[in-house]
């Protein structure tokens, strides 16, 4: 089939790009990986960026006048403005670095929350959130009382969008919903949830560590007040990740953690917080790293968001097509057409440890468990589920062996 | 890897000999890995010499978990509970006769640390019960 570059990403040349991939688990075994939802592997241009930082420019950012301050200084302050267009935010003031989505999700819990909440405001959620999106809601709520309302899930692993509009009734202050579930793949009508969600005046926190990687997101577009994500889940390194938060919230928001850098001045006494997006980055940030992330918005600014959904897309098609005709395999979510390259699974009779464990001697990497997700798993009435997740570099070949590697556990357990 | 799954294990986790629930009990311990949520319940008899003369396990989990559950409540019928007091994650690791990596050995320890926990009598289980 003759395709343009327009159309289709070529995705062994992407594969050459990532070192990992051509090493094999064991001697005569490639490694196939399928855990990108966990954390996806770099391309060499974010580990280039990260070195390159390292040799020639190392030094701490902010206030120093040499020369190598100045373009730490600069790579780091680039990063931030790749991000900010990479996901349509106007203002770089806007988007804040913290560690990871976890973190982004904590400070607006820990600053917006503990500000604006008050005893018996509730909070809407989803049962297809991440712990990271329930906890810090759950720690908020015994310290002030609020309430926890959430938004159910369908057994085709969809939100209940009629319960939601009931749920709106309840006047929530805040809807705090992951765009796309780390176990199920659904990828959740987030524009139609925060355009009622700022009918009824809640502010709307969307959790995009798993979509912000795969779809092409604009925060403007969707309307969304806080965006939460991780660099290392989508080819950029591990302890870096963004906060977005419309400018006027995150202004009205006391400071996160106190220390050097989110200050303006410091008397022994009082501090006045620093200006916007520094006053939420105390202390020496991951400069590093901010840097690598860059360099991974690069990387998929130039093969185009849309060219990597349409592409995983693809994948997560077939993959459901085979993956459906294994007798014995139960697969949870929705279908293709709603979700994202994602598929948790269970096969009668073994459970997800042994089949991980088991695709693994065939150089097949998934992963086994809850996925941090253990309500979601409560609520399907399973203890585990083993999960296969796909990215632009995996290939409908990779897919096949996922299938034969399965073939395999069916024989072992006989 | 493959020898994980020796024949044993594939056995014991299909066919389990100690599987069920002894009510009454003189012992019961449960706990659970709360990585994957493995989930292992063990019931013990004792005689008046504190010697162990019924064991079951319940709940569920991976293959390795439940096999060793079963092989270890297999070697302890008969021992005091002093002697049940001395095992350790050698003496799990020699009874499914496989090398472990860190996470699977998680699986492999959880019933000998249910087992020392409800022995002990303690709260809660931790996992200084299993390691070396």
């Amino acid at each position: 089939m003759t395709t343009t570059l327009t159309e289709r990403l070529d995705v062994m040349r992407i594969r050459e790009d990532f070192p990992v991939l051509k090493r094999e688990v064991a001697p005569g075994v490639p490694l196939v990986y399928l855990d990108s939802t966990a954390t996806s592997q770099k391309p060499l241009a974010v580990i280039r960026a990260m070195n390159d930082y390292y040799e020639r420019s190392n030094a701490n950012i902010h206030r120093g006048v040499h020369t190598l301050a100045e373009e730490a200084t600069a790579q780091y302050e680039a990063a931030r403005e790749k991000i900010a267009e990479f996901i349509g935010v106007r203002k770089s003031r806007e988007v804040v670095f913290v560690r990871n989505t976890t973190e982004a999700i904590n400070l607006v819990a820990f600053s917006w929350g503990r500000k604006f909440l008050q005893r018996g405001d509730r909070v809407l959620l989803t049962e297809m959130e991440h712990h990271s999106n329930l906890v810090p809601w759950q720690i908020l709520a015994q310290e002030k009382e609020i309430l926890l309302d959430f938004i159910p899930v369908t057994t085709d692993g969809l939100l209940d969008l009629e319960e939601f509009e009931r749920l709106l009734n309840l006047k929530p202050k805040l809807v705090a919903v992951t765009q796309m579930s780390n176990v199920l793949g659904t990828i959740n009508p987030v524009k139609k949830l925060t355009q009622r969600a700022h009918q009824v005046g809640a502010v709307v926190l969307v959790d995009g560590a798993q979509s912000v990687p795969h779809l092409p997101v604009n925060v403007q577009d969707l309307e969304i007040d806080f965006l939460a994500f991780s660099a290392h889940k989508m080819l950029g390194p591990t302890g870096i990740g963004v906060l977005f938060g419309r400018e006027e919230l995150l202004e009205a928001m006391p400071p996160f953690l106190g220390g050097g850098d989110m200050i303006k001045k410091v008397h022994l006494r009082s501090f006045s917080p620093n200006e916007l997006p520094h006053k939420f980055e105390a202390g020496t940030p991951a400069i590093a790293e901010a840097i690598g992330f860059g360099a991974a918005i690069d990387y998929l600014k130039q093969v185009g968001m849309e060219r990597v959904a349409a592409h995983e897309h693809d994948i997560i098609s077939y993959a459901l097509e085979a993956l459906s005709e294994i007798e014995g395999l139960t697969l949870y979510g929705p279908s293709a057409d709603q979700k994202g390259a994602v598929v948790s699974f269970t096969m009668r009779g073994v459970h997800p440890h042994d089949v991980s464990q088991i695709l693994d001697s065939q150089g097949i990497a998934v992963r086994a468990g809850h996925h941090c997700a253990m309500p979601l798993h409560e609520k399907f009435g399973l203890p585990a589920t083993t999960r296969a997740s796909f990215y632009l570099y995996n290939t409908r070949q990779e897919v096949d062996q996922l299938v034969q590697g399965l073939a395999k556990v069916k024989k072992i357990f006989g | 890897m493959d020898d994980l799954y020796r024949e044993i294990i594939i056995e014991r986790y299909k066919e389990p000999l100690y599987r069920g629930v002894l009510e009454p009990h003189d012992i019961s311990f449960e706990d659970e890995n709360p990585l994957c949520g493995d989930h292992i319940r063990i019931d013990l008899r004792v005689d008046e010499n504190s010697r162990v003369v019924e064991a079951a396990f319940s709940g569920h989990g991976c293959a390795i978990s439940q096999a060793s559950a079963d092989l270890l409540l297999e070697s302890i019928i008969g021992k005091t509970l002093d002697e049940v007091k001395q095992l350790s994650k050698q003496d799990v690791l020699e009874l499914l006769g496989i090398e472990l990596g860190p996470v699977r050995l998680k699986c492999a320890l959880l019933p000998l640390k249910v087992i020392k926990a409800g022995v002990y009598g303690l709260g809660e289980a931790s996992d200084s019960l299993v390691e070396e």
